[in-house]
Protein backbone atom coordinates (compact mmCIF):
# COMPACT_ATOMS: atom_id res chain seq x y z
CA UNK A 1 0.00 0.00 0.00
CA UNK A 2 2.67 2.48 -0.99
CA UNK A 3 2.00 5.54 -3.10
CA UNK A 4 4.54 6.61 -5.70
CA UNK A 5 5.10 10.37 -5.62
CA UNK A 6 6.71 11.16 -8.96
CA UNK A 7 9.54 13.66 -9.10
CA UNK A 8 10.25 15.40 -12.42
CA UNK A 9 13.06 17.92 -12.81
CA UNK A 10 11.39 21.07 -11.47
CA UNK A 11 8.86 19.35 -9.20
CA UNK A 12 8.82 21.10 -5.83
CA UNK A 13 5.88 19.81 -3.77
CA UNK A 14 6.92 16.18 -3.50
CA UNK A 15 8.05 16.34 0.14
CA UNK A 16 4.86 18.12 1.19
CA UNK A 17 2.84 15.27 -0.31
CA UNK A 18 4.93 12.53 1.29
CA UNK A 19 4.84 14.28 4.69
CA UNK A 20 1.09 14.93 4.57
CA UNK A 21 0.30 11.37 3.53
CA UNK A 22 2.63 9.86 6.11
CA UNK A 23 1.06 12.03 8.84
CA UNK A 24 -2.31 10.57 7.89
CA UNK A 25 -1.02 7.04 8.28
CA UNK A 26 -0.22 6.38 4.63
CA UNK A 27 3.00 5.29 3.05
CA UNK A 28 4.51 7.27 0.19
CA UNK A 29 7.86 7.24 -1.54
CA UNK A 30 9.53 9.50 -4.08
CA UNK A 31 10.03 8.00 -7.55
CA UNK A 32 12.25 9.65 -10.17
CA UNK A 33 10.53 10.33 -13.50
CA UNK A 34 13.03 8.26 -15.48
CA UNK A 35 11.85 5.04 -13.85
CA UNK A 36 9.75 2.91 -16.16
CA UNK A 37 7.90 0.62 -13.77
CA UNK A 38 5.68 1.17 -10.76
CA UNK A 39 5.29 -2.50 -9.89
CA UNK A 40 5.94 -2.03 -6.19
CA UNK A 41 3.29 0.70 -5.86
CA UNK A 42 -0.47 0.71 -5.93
CA UNK A 43 -1.20 4.38 -6.51
CA UNK A 44 0.45 7.48 -7.92
CA UNK A 45 0.55 11.18 -7.12
CA UNK A 46 1.99 13.68 -9.58
CA UNK A 47 2.83 16.59 -7.25
CA UNK A 48 3.06 20.29 -8.00
CA UNK A 49 5.96 22.35 -9.24
CA UNK A 50 7.33 23.28 -12.64
CA UNK A 51 8.19 19.98 -14.34
CA UNK A 52 10.79 20.52 -17.06
CA UNK A 53 10.53 24.26 -16.36
CA UNK A 54 7.02 24.33 -17.88
CA UNK A 55 8.75 24.74 -21.25
CA UNK A 56 6.39 24.98 -24.24
CA UNK A 57 3.21 24.42 -22.18
CA UNK A 58 2.77 23.24 -18.60
CA UNK A 59 3.08 19.46 -18.58
CA UNK A 60 3.87 19.24 -22.31
CA UNK A 61 7.36 17.80 -21.84
CA UNK A 62 6.63 15.89 -18.62
CA UNK A 63 3.96 13.80 -20.30
CA UNK A 64 6.74 12.13 -22.31
CA UNK A 65 8.86 11.29 -19.27
CA UNK A 66 9.56 7.53 -19.11
CA UNK A 67 7.42 7.06 -15.97
CA UNK A 68 4.30 8.28 -17.77
CA UNK A 69 3.69 5.01 -19.61
CA UNK A 70 3.43 3.26 -16.26
CA UNK A 71 1.18 6.04 -14.95
CA UNK A 72 -1.03 5.61 -17.99
CA UNK A 73 -1.26 1.84 -17.37
CA UNK A 74 -2.23 2.55 -13.74
CA UNK A 75 -4.99 4.84 -14.96
CA UNK A 76 -6.27 2.18 -17.40
CA UNK A 77 -6.22 -0.46 -14.67
CA UNK A 78 -8.42 1.68 -12.42
CA UNK A 79 -5.70 2.35 -9.86
CA UNK A 80 -5.73 5.72 -8.08
CA UNK A 81 -3.85 8.46 -9.96
CA UNK A 82 -3.96 12.01 -8.65
CA UNK A 83 -2.31 15.11 -10.06
CA UNK A 84 -2.00 18.22 -7.91
CA UNK A 85 -1.47 21.61 -9.58
CA UNK A 86 1.34 20.94 -12.09
CA UNK A 87 0.41 17.25 -11.81
CA UNK A 88 -3.13 18.13 -12.96
CA UNK A 89 -1.63 19.94 -15.96
CA UNK A 90 0.50 16.90 -16.80
CA UNK A 91 -2.51 14.54 -16.64
CA UNK A 92 -4.41 16.79 -19.07
CA UNK A 93 -1.48 16.97 -21.49
CA UNK A 94 -1.17 13.18 -21.28
CA UNK A 95 -4.82 12.84 -22.25
CA UNK A 96 -5.64 11.03 -18.98
CA UNK A 97 -8.00 13.87 -18.05
CA UNK A 98 -10.13 15.98 -20.38
CA UNK A 99 -9.42 19.60 -21.24
CA UNK A 100 -6.31 21.70 -20.71
CA UNK A 101 -5.05 24.38 -18.34
CA UNK A 102 -4.27 27.85 -19.63
CA UNK A 103 -3.18 31.11 -18.00
CA UNK A 104 -5.45 32.55 -15.33
CA UNK A 105 -8.08 34.92 -16.68
CA UNK A 106 -6.45 38.00 -15.12
CA UNK A 107 -2.88 36.86 -15.94
CA UNK A 108 -1.94 36.95 -12.27
CA UNK A 109 -0.15 34.27 -10.32
CA UNK A 110 -2.66 33.40 -7.60
CA UNK A 111 -1.25 32.41 -4.22
CA UNK A 112 -3.89 32.42 -1.51
CA UNK A 113 -6.40 30.27 0.29
CA UNK A 114 -9.53 29.56 -1.72
CA UNK A 115 -12.85 28.07 -0.68
CA UNK A 116 -13.95 25.07 -2.67
CA UNK A 117 -17.07 22.95 -2.66
CA UNK A 118 -17.11 19.21 -3.25
CA UNK A 119 -19.71 18.42 -5.92
CA UNK A 120 -18.98 14.76 -6.66
CA UNK A 121 -17.84 12.23 -4.06
CA UNK A 122 -17.47 9.28 -6.42
CA UNK A 123 -13.71 9.63 -6.93
CA UNK A 124 -10.46 8.58 -5.29
CA UNK A 125 -9.92 12.15 -4.08
CA UNK A 126 -13.39 12.98 -2.76
CA UNK A 127 -14.92 9.79 -1.32
CA UNK A 128 -14.32 10.85 2.32
CA UNK A 129 -15.97 14.25 1.79
CA UNK A 130 -19.68 15.04 1.72
CA UNK A 131 -21.41 16.49 -1.33
CA UNK A 132 -21.67 20.23 -0.79
CA UNK A 133 -18.89 20.23 1.81
CA UNK A 134 -16.89 23.45 1.75
CA UNK A 135 -13.16 23.32 2.32
CA UNK A 136 -10.40 25.93 2.45
CA UNK A 137 -7.09 25.04 0.81
CA UNK A 138 -4.32 27.06 -0.88
CA UNK A 139 -4.25 27.82 -4.59
CA UNK A 140 -0.80 28.50 -6.01
CA UNK A 141 -0.75 28.71 -9.79
CA UNK A 142 -0.54 30.81 -12.93
CA UNK A 143 -2.01 28.26 -15.35
CA UNK A 144 -5.01 27.18 -13.29
CA UNK A 145 -7.70 28.09 -15.79
CA UNK A 146 -9.20 24.80 -16.93
CA UNK A 147 -10.81 24.84 -20.37
CA UNK A 148 -12.91 22.01 -21.66
CA UNK A 149 -13.97 22.45 -25.29
CA UNK A 150 -16.01 19.22 -25.16
CA UNK A 151 -18.07 20.43 -22.20
CA UNK A 152 -18.18 16.84 -20.99
CA UNK A 153 -15.47 16.89 -18.31
CA UNK A 154 -16.46 15.61 -14.88
CA UNK A 155 -16.00 18.47 -12.42
CA UNK A 156 -15.79 17.12 -8.87
CA UNK A 157 -14.68 20.16 -6.83
CA UNK A 158 -15.61 23.78 -7.62
CA UNK A 159 -14.32 27.13 -6.40
CA UNK A 160 -17.04 28.98 -4.52
CA UNK A 161 -15.87 32.19 -6.20
CA UNK A 162 -14.21 32.42 -9.61
CA UNK A 163 -10.51 33.12 -8.99
CA UNK A 164 -9.05 32.19 -12.37
CA UNK A 165 -11.72 31.81 -15.07
CA UNK A 166 -11.79 28.01 -14.89
CA UNK A 167 -14.73 26.42 -16.79
CA UNK A 168 -17.62 25.61 -14.47
CA UNK A 169 -15.42 27.04 -11.66
CA UNK A 170 -13.61 23.69 -11.73
CA UNK A 171 -10.96 23.20 -9.06
CA UNK A 172 -10.78 19.42 -9.59
CA UNK A 173 -11.71 17.19 -12.51
CA UNK A 174 -11.98 13.40 -12.78
CA UNK A 175 -12.10 10.80 -15.52
CA UNK A 176 -15.33 8.83 -16.01
CA UNK A 177 -14.18 5.99 -13.76
CA UNK A 178 -13.24 8.39 -10.94
CA UNK A 179 -9.81 6.83 -10.41
CA UNK A 180 -7.90 9.66 -12.11
CA UNK A 181 -8.33 13.11 -10.58
CA UNK A 182 -6.56 16.42 -11.11
CA UNK A 183 -6.87 19.18 -8.52
CA UNK A 184 -5.48 22.70 -8.93
CA UNK A 185 -5.29 23.90 -5.29
CA UNK A 186 -3.04 22.04 -2.84
CA UNK A 187 -4.69 19.72 -0.28
CA UNK A 188 -1.26 18.66 1.03
CA UNK A 189 -0.54 22.22 2.15
CA UNK A 190 -3.60 22.26 4.42
CA UNK A 191 -3.02 19.26 6.63
CA UNK A 192 -1.62 20.77 9.84
CA UNK A 193 -3.04 23.55 12.07
CA UNK A 194 0.34 25.25 11.75
CA UNK A 195 -0.39 25.77 8.04
CA UNK A 196 -3.64 27.62 8.69
CA UNK A 197 -6.07 24.90 7.64
CA UNK A 198 -6.47 21.16 7.96
CA UNK A 199 -9.21 20.96 5.33
CA UNK A 200 -6.89 19.27 2.84
CA UNK A 201 -7.02 16.13 4.96
CA UNK A 202 -10.49 15.29 3.60
CA UNK A 203 -8.97 14.89 0.12
CA UNK A 204 -5.93 12.93 1.23
CA UNK A 205 -8.04 10.69 3.46
CA UNK A 206 -10.21 9.94 0.44
CA UNK A 207 -7.09 8.99 -1.47
CA UNK A 208 -5.87 6.72 1.33
CA UNK A 209 -9.38 5.17 1.63
CA UNK A 210 -9.25 4.27 -2.04
CA UNK A 211 -6.15 2.16 -1.43
CA UNK A 212 -7.89 -0.26 0.91
CA UNK A 213 -8.47 -3.48 -1.01
CA UNK A 214 -12.14 -4.15 -1.71
CA UNK B 1 15.53 22.94 -44.74
CA UNK B 2 14.02 25.75 -42.68
CA UNK B 3 10.48 25.37 -41.50
CA UNK B 4 8.15 27.84 -39.88
CA UNK B 5 5.41 26.44 -37.69
CA UNK B 6 2.66 28.68 -36.37
CA UNK B 7 0.52 27.38 -33.53
CA UNK B 8 -2.74 29.18 -32.95
CA UNK B 9 -5.25 28.81 -30.17
CA UNK B 10 -8.68 28.01 -31.60
CA UNK B 11 -10.97 31.03 -31.79
CA UNK B 12 -13.45 29.58 -29.28
CA UNK B 13 -10.74 29.17 -26.60
CA UNK B 14 -10.03 32.21 -24.43
CA UNK B 15 -6.68 33.97 -24.82
CA UNK B 16 -6.14 35.91 -21.56
CA UNK B 17 -2.87 37.37 -22.86
CA UNK B 18 -4.53 38.65 -26.02
CA UNK B 19 -7.34 40.18 -23.97
CA UNK B 20 -4.88 42.00 -21.70
CA UNK B 21 -2.89 43.32 -24.65
CA UNK B 22 -6.09 44.56 -26.30
CA UNK B 23 -6.96 46.42 -23.10
CA UNK B 24 -3.48 48.00 -23.03
CA UNK B 25 -3.82 49.09 -26.67
CA UNK B 26 -7.17 50.66 -25.84
CA UNK B 27 -5.55 52.51 -22.92
CA UNK B 28 -3.00 53.88 -25.41
CA UNK B 29 -5.81 55.28 -27.50
CA UNK B 30 -5.98 52.50 -30.09
CA UNK B 31 -9.65 51.95 -29.47
CA UNK B 32 -10.20 50.69 -33.02
CA UNK B 33 -8.55 47.36 -32.07
CA UNK B 34 -11.34 44.82 -31.68
CA UNK B 35 -9.37 41.60 -31.24
CA UNK B 36 -5.85 40.50 -30.25
CA UNK B 37 -4.72 36.87 -30.32
CA UNK B 38 -1.21 35.76 -29.38
CA UNK B 39 0.22 32.86 -31.42
CA UNK B 40 3.42 30.87 -31.14
CA UNK B 41 5.91 30.63 -33.98
CA UNK B 42 8.58 27.92 -34.11
CA UNK B 43 11.54 28.13 -36.48
CA UNK B 44 12.92 24.66 -37.13
CA UNK B 45 15.81 23.40 -39.20
CA UNK B 46 15.35 19.82 -40.35
CA UNK B 47 17.82 17.72 -42.33
CA UNK B 48 17.18 15.13 -45.02
CA UNK B 49 14.24 13.99 -47.09
CA UNK B 50 12.02 15.51 -49.74
CA UNK B 51 9.73 18.46 -49.06
CA UNK B 52 6.81 16.08 -48.58
CA UNK B 53 8.76 13.87 -46.20
CA UNK B 54 9.88 16.86 -44.15
CA UNK B 55 6.38 18.27 -44.05
CA UNK B 56 5.04 14.89 -42.84
CA UNK B 57 7.75 14.70 -40.21
CA UNK B 58 7.00 18.20 -38.91
CA UNK B 59 3.29 17.48 -38.92
CA UNK B 60 3.96 14.51 -36.66
CA UNK B 61 6.02 16.76 -34.35
CA UNK B 62 3.11 19.19 -34.17
CA UNK B 63 0.63 16.47 -33.28
CA UNK B 64 2.95 14.95 -30.68
CA UNK B 65 4.34 18.01 -28.97
CA UNK B 66 4.34 21.45 -30.54
CA UNK B 67 0.56 21.92 -30.44
CA UNK B 68 -1.99 20.74 -27.89
CA UNK B 69 -4.83 19.26 -29.97
CA UNK B 70 -7.34 20.16 -27.25
CA UNK B 71 -6.71 23.89 -27.75
CA UNK B 72 -4.59 24.58 -30.76
CA UNK B 73 -4.25 24.32 -34.54
CA UNK B 74 -1.01 24.56 -36.49
CA UNK B 75 0.28 25.67 -39.88
CA UNK B 76 3.51 24.46 -41.44
CA UNK B 77 5.45 26.49 -43.97
CA UNK B 78 8.63 25.31 -45.71
CA UNK B 79 10.90 28.34 -46.06
CA UNK B 80 12.78 28.32 -49.38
Amino acid sequence: MTTAVVVFPGTNCEHDVVTAMTDLGGSARLVWHRKTDLDSYDSVVLPGGFAHGDALRTGAIARFSPIMEAVSRFADQGKPVVGICNGFQILCEAGLLPGALIANRDLSFICRYVDVEVTDTGTVLTNAAATGQRLRIPLNSYEGNWVDPTGEGRVVVKYTDDPNGSSERAAAVANDAGNVVGIMPHPERATDPLLGSTDGRAFLRSFLNSLVPA
Amino acid sequence: MKIRVEVTRRPEIADPQGTTIKRALHDLGHTDVTEVRVNKVFHLEVEGGSDTEIRDKVEEMCRQLLANPVLEDFEIELVP
